[in-house]
């Protein structure tokens, strides 16, 4: 190799490692903020503590735990039957000349920036809830609906992807043995798809927790529990999002402690999704 | 792969001579409370028309955060919108203006008027509907600022003293934020600058007191802060010549205009 070759390569090397060790430090310093307040006030009080009130010396993050779960669950309750319809339609019922005009513009939803979901959400949705379903209106209906919306490119990309990447003679075979068109996709091919689309849908989930700008605007960021989906909560990535301005000393250590726990939450879903998609391949 | 080593190189050093350019051109940072942030803009904008070569960056982030970056260095100046606690003492505070709480509501609602105490019961949660108040039969939705803000603080202070406000209470990152929830909800009661208040909210009176500059001064209207310049010992140079601005007649005319309380008494 000539010289020039090798210290391009080097370089290159070096780019990629520093991404890397961005994450090890970002990783480090989370860890190194967060962890001294876990120990100080107790991981259990810490993590099912139901009271945050940071000038009180207070807290409790269970109340957004809870939330950001149920949240995501009524995305996910959305965007799982909207996302898989419009997979199956995208990729077995429309003919490939319309698919090339309808795959961008699905794409598109997902370079929308989040904070115009959540003014959208906040001029329309709330409103609306407020007025025929009662309560504030900014609620956890409201932004499982918007997020619902959100991880539908999630969705519809990766569980398309793994449509795509069944043998064809999945459906030639199934169409051969006399099975109609719909009972191949239901019986045949979303089956045989299914570790793909259950990575998107974690995927999906891993977008919906990790959410703020919107949910920021739309939630009403309330600390207490939820105990409806009309009342307003505060996810885990808002309690950081609203309150890091003004944190100082211990509550500014309790928020990075929050972020603690979503990054255990994230790489969890994180690991079982590749884990689910690895087994496909083999 | 010859051309790409020259290529690269030259990169870089365009790179580092963009950042020895930003550097000589390196000016004030003031920063700290939201509240007081778009005052300071203004101020800094008047500022530096009339000193052209001055560069004056505003940033927001919160008082408590606006104190510790001047504490760091991080800041030449901070913006405080609440006294400051004992440990900040040290500190070398002027107050550059005075700003009022307004309780606001919206417009449609027909309660003009609460006593402070009917307030504290309805933050604290205890108050829970409006028929108990004279209003229609329907939930409050109280809205609040969150943990950490100047203006809660404030409002902590004069308004709920030992209680808690209600954690059911939904909660806004800035007083812009309060006023467009206030306006879109009927039913919601909150507490913005008096400086911020539009048609399109409702000002309530505090036991018959209107929310207004005049009441202000004469001390009926008792929901007031103090607006901080913070400093790390004395100004000088820059810092001082932006502080003797701020306090000139014709920036507090200024500051007027835009609903807060000046600090000076002659203003021509």
């Amino acid at each position: 190799m000539q010289l020039q070759e090798k210290i391009i390569s080097k370089i290159l090397l070096l780019i990629a490692f520093s991404s890397i060790f961005i994450l090890a430090l970002i990783t480090f310093f989370i860890f190194e903020e967060g962890l001294p307040l876990i120990w100080k006030v107790g991981a259990k009080a810490f993590l099912f503590g139901e009271k945050w009130i940071p000038s009180k010396g207070l807290f409790g993050i269970f109340p957004m735990i809870l939330s950001s779960f149920w949240v995501t669950v009524g995305a996910l309750l959305l965007g799982i039957p909207l996302g898989l319809a419009c997979t199956i339609f995208l990729s077995e019922l429309l003919p490939p000349s319309v698919g090339t005009f309808f795959r961008p513009a699905i794409q598109l939803l997902a370079a929308i920036p989040s904070v115009i979901y959540g003014f959208w959400g906040l001029i329309v949705l709330v409103p609306l809830i407020r007025n025929h379903l009662g309560g504030p209106g900014m609620s956890i209906l409201a932004g499982s609906l918007v997020l619902g919306f959100m991880i539908l490119p999630t969705i519809i990309t990766i569980s398309e992807d793994a449509l795509k990447a069944l043998p064809p003679s999945y459906k030639a075979g199934a169409l051969a043995l006399g099975a109609t068109h719909w009972q191949t996709i239901w019986r045949v091919l979303i089956p045989a798809a299914r570790s793909g689309i259950v990575a998107s849908v974690i995927l999906g989930m891993g977008r919906a927790i990790g959410e703020t700008m919107a949910m920021i605007m739309i939630l009403g960021n309330a600390v207490k529990m939820p105990t409806s989906f009309l009342d307003s909560a505060r996810t885990l990535t808002t309690n950081i999002g609203i309150e890091m301005g003004y944190a100082s000393g211990d509550h500014r250590q309790a928020l990075f402690a929050t972020g603690i726990v979503l990054f255990f939450i994230i790489m969890a879903l994180n690991i079982l999704a590749i884990f689910l998609s690895r087994r496909r391949a083999h | 792969m010859k051309s790409f080593l020259p290529w690269i190189l030259s990169c870089i050093a365009a790179v580092s001579m963009t950042m020895g350019c930003q550097r000589s051109r390196a000016g004030m940072t003031v920063a700290g409370s939201t509240s007081v942030e778009p005052f300071a803009e203004l101020l800094a904008e008047e500022y530096m028309s009339e000193h052209p070569e001055a560069h004056i960056y505003v940033q927001g982030g919160g008082s408590t955060a606006g104190i510790e970056a001047v504490i760091s260095g991080a800041a030449h100046i901070g913006m405080s919108s609440r006294s400051l606690i004992d440990a900040e003492k040290k500190l070398y505070a002027v107050t550059i203006a005075k700003d009022a709480i307004a309780v606001i509501v919206h417009p449609s609602n027909p309660i003009e008027d609460l006593s402070l105490d009917k307030i504290r019961e309805i933050f604290s949660g205890k108050m829970a509907n409006w028929k108990n108040l004279g209003g229609p039969h329907h939930p409050i939705d109280i809205v609040t600022r969150e943990e950490g803000s100047g203006t809660r603080e404030s409002f902590q202070k004069f308004v709920m003293g030992k209680e808690d406000i209600d954690l059911g209470a939904l909660v806004q990152d800035s007083n812009g934020a309060v006023r467009q929830v206030i306006s879109s909800d009927p039913n919601s009661i909150g507490y913005i600058s008096l400086g911020l208040v539009n048609d399109r909210v409702k000002a309530l009176r505090i036991s018959g007191v209107q929310a207004d500059l005049a009441n202000v001064n004469n001390g009926k209207y008792t929901l007031v802060r103090p607006f901080l310049f913070v400093f790390n010992g004395e100004p000088a140079e820059e810092a001082k010549s932006f502080l003797d601005f701020v306090l000139s007649p014709s920036a507090q005319k200024l500051l007027l205009k835009e609903g807060l309380v000046p600090v000076v008494e002659k203003l021509d």
